[in-house]
């Protein structure tokens, strides 16, 4: 789960991560009362950043105004014209494909003064299974770009399992950015309170890039990436609520909440698969019979009639879809239960109606396989039954250049 | 011969009277599986599915001698579990529960690994040797026994793989899933060491699929030490990236674990990589031939 810079902030402030004071604001009135209470503070510098699920902000524009999703404003006159600028226009950035993202959201916050900027991170390494701190003097440009390009620019620790970071840890670190005194000692409190923060919200990556130094010697998170492991909101109840559903796709989240796993590609052939790596290879298997897929669509071990019924209903909400590719391999799942399952679904009116010009491919395969086969046709229905994936294939390949 | 599972497991089922546990301790039992036992905790003394109840792992290793454990408990507890096996001293440990927090299973692999246990899993379908044990969740008609060890860390495209051999006339000495989560005990490199001791395994087929770097490590370990003909197929070419594919460890993030990148890799190490997961059983059998 994804959360906004912002939430990412107040929740990095709870475990002694240092942030620059900031407000956030829903409206632009929100907005010009956040830089009054900065300015109080003594603010004379602010910076207003647009709140969307999305990196790149700052060197994105927003599609009407044209403003950048990263403005900083001299005063308060200055703060609320950002604001306007930004509130409910639509801001493209490289991560946001050329849809983009509506801006609903802003975080105003206190303008640092910047002497030196660095990149630290926290994520798993799959390869050694344990988490891994990254730090990096290259701070404020892309990660993956320094990745690529310097590898020898990124300076990393790894945490013992069950184990904190180990002080030493802490300081090699921060003695990697190059740093002494009074700055050496605050990196290294950033950077044990960051691993801290990680650990306790179970977090599947925290990015700080920018973490500056600033002219009064401190060191600060300018920016705040946060995702969570999904497996672990069950307890972590706070950081659920964070979710902003206005970020997501529409047809995700319906699906969600009938438990279907599903994800909105941009192609042209809908599936319905039970299992991920099938559903995978599905797609792909799509795409080399010269179509491409619509979604990724996962509806699990139990393909009964609900799961079917739901899974059309999404699938056909899509309508570039020229064509739906049902394959099940049934396992302790029969698939004459299955096909039973499909049928009844197909014969709603709702979704046959929607069929008329999109024809069904349904492959099932394993137990029972030819008793499914079978009620398939001889369910009189518009559906074209195989038993070979290679069948599958073909029969997509017929029904999308037809 | 086989790997991991076969005449001498001696199964106990981690959340045995639950409804999966009950479920699929059911069907391993109607495999032929030397199920001894199961645990739940506090209803230890009684009786199920005819067989004894234990409150804790160490007295099915104590009374029964079981030295492997399938673990049917929600994620919240199942990291837990794990641990109990390995303290107990169970030697194949294999973890069927998904959605288990990353967190948990970090410090989960490492208690394993310092007992020498082997874990598979999690969010696996299990391991079967065809012919003589099943533990986990897999359908054991679709399964044959023969000399191929198959490898995978999804569930129904292994028994779509699996299927495909067996009508090519080709049968399994084991198969693995080994699971779809990003931290899980048993690498496609750790499995295909397995097969590669194995005398009764003639081929290896390997089914990745999008996030992570292990099939690609596997292909490097695999070009150094092993003989045998191994054919590779990997889901997910058409998934975009910085989404995660149903599988927790199926995911394209950094620009890292491409299938393109896992494809490469596998040619580059003389792995016959099939492109369409329909070829899979034709590919074993002309190789084999």
């Amino acid at each position: 789960m994804n959360i906004h810079e912002y939430q990412a902030k107040e929740l990095l402030k709870q475990y002694q991560v240092a942030v620059p004071d900031g407000v956030s604001a829903f409206t632009v009135d929100d907005a010009v009362k956040a830089a009054e209470e900065l300015e109080k503070k003594g603010a004379t510098l602010f910076v207003v950043k647009a709140q969307i699920h999305a990196g790149g902000r700052g060197k994105g524009r927003t599609k009407s105004s044209g403003a950048k999703g990263v403005i900083l404003a001299k005063s308060v006159e200055e703060v609320k014209e950002a604001a306007e600028s930004l509130l409910g226009d639509t801001l493209v950035t490289v991560q946001t494909g050329e849809a983009g993202k509506k801006v609903e959201r802003l975080y105003i916050t206190d303008g640092v003064d910047i002497e030196q900027e660095y990149y630290v991170g926290i994520t798993l390494d799959r390869t050694r299974n344990q988490n891994v701190i990254m730090v990096s003097t290259e701070g404020g440009v892309e990660i993956e770009k320094v990745a690529e390009e310097t590898p020898e620019k990124i300076v990393k620790e790894w945490v013992e399992p069950g184990l904190p970071l180990q002080a030493n840890q802490a300081r090699r670190l921060a003695f990697a950015l190059g740093l002494s005194g009074e700055p050496f000692k605050k990196a290294v409190r950033f950077i044990a309170a960051l691993h801290k923060a990680f650990e306790a919200t179970d977090a599947s990556i925290i990015e700080i890039n920018p973490l500056a130094l600033t002219g009064s010697n401190d060191v600060v998170a300018l920016d705040a990436k946060m995702n969570f492991d999904d497996n672990a909101l069950y307890r972590q109840k706070a950081i659920a609520e964070m979710r902003d559903e206005s970020e997501e796709d529409p047809l995700e989240l319906e699906a969600d909440a009938s438990d279907l796993n599903y994800i909105k590609l941009d192609g042209n052939v809908g599936c319905m698969v039970n299992g991920a790596g099938l559903a995978m290879a599905t797609m792909d298997m799509i795409k080399l019979a010269g179509g491409e897929p619509a979604n990724f669509l996962d509806v699990g071990g139990t393909a009964n009639v609900d799961t079917v019924r739901n899974g059309f209903r999404i699938i056909l909400q899509d309508p570039s879809v020229e064509a739906i590719l049902i394959n099940i391999f049934g396992g302790i799942v029969r698939c004459d239960r299955v096909a039973g399952g499909i049928i009844e679904a197909v014969k709603d009116p709702a979704i046959i109606k929607k069929l008329e010009n999109v024809p069904i491919i349904v492959r099932l395969q394993g137990t029972n396989a030819d008793e499914g086969k079978e009620l398939i046709d001889q369910s009189g229905l518009n559906v074209i039954s195989a038993v070979l994936l290679k069948e599958a294939a073909e029969e997509v390949t017929r029904a999308i250049s037809a | 011969m086989s790997v991991l599972a076969g005449k001498e497991t001696r199964l106990v089922v981690q959340g045995f009277t639950g409804k999966e546990g009950t479920f699929h301790a059911e069907q391993m039992i109607a495999y032929g599986t030397n199920v001894i036992g199961g645990v739940t905790p506090g209803k230890g003394g009684g009786t199920h599915l005819d067989r004894p109840v234990f409150n804790t792992v160490a007295d099915s290793v104590a009374k029964e001698e079981a030295n492997t454990s399938v673990i049917f408990v929600p994620p919240a507890f199942a990291a837990d579990a794990i641990t109990e096996s390995a303290l107990a001293g169970i030697k194949t440990i294999v973890c069927i529960t998904e959605g288990i927090p990353v967190k948990d299973m970090i410090v989960a692999r490492e208690v394993v690994r310092r007992h020498g246990a082997t874990l598979i899993g999690p969010n696996c379908p299990g391991i079967i040797t065809p012919g003589e044990a099943k533990v986990g969740i897999m359908p054991g008609n679709v399964f044959t026994p023969g000399p191929v060890g198959v490898i995978s860390r999804s569930g129904t495209l292994t028994y779509e793989a699996v299927d495909q051999l067996t009508k090519a006339g080709l049968g399994q000495s084991t198969a693995i899933g080994i699971g779809g989560d990003p931290v899980i005990g048993t690498k496609h490199q750790d499995a295909a060491a397995l097969f590669n001791e194995d005398p009764d395994t003639e081929a290896i087929v390997l089914i990745g699929e999008i996030g992570g770097t292990d099939e690609e490590d596997a292909a490097a370990w695999i070009q150094k030490n092993v003989k045998k003909p191994v054919v590779a197929f990997i889901a997910g070419r058409t998934a975009p990236p910085g989404r995660r594919m149903g599988h927790a460890g199926a995911i394209v993030s950094g620009g890292k674990g491409t299938a393109d990148d896992k494809i490469t890799a596998l040619k580059a190490a003389g792995i016959t990589v099939c492109d369409s997961p329909a070829v899979i059983g034709d590919t074993v059998k002309e190789l084999l031939s």
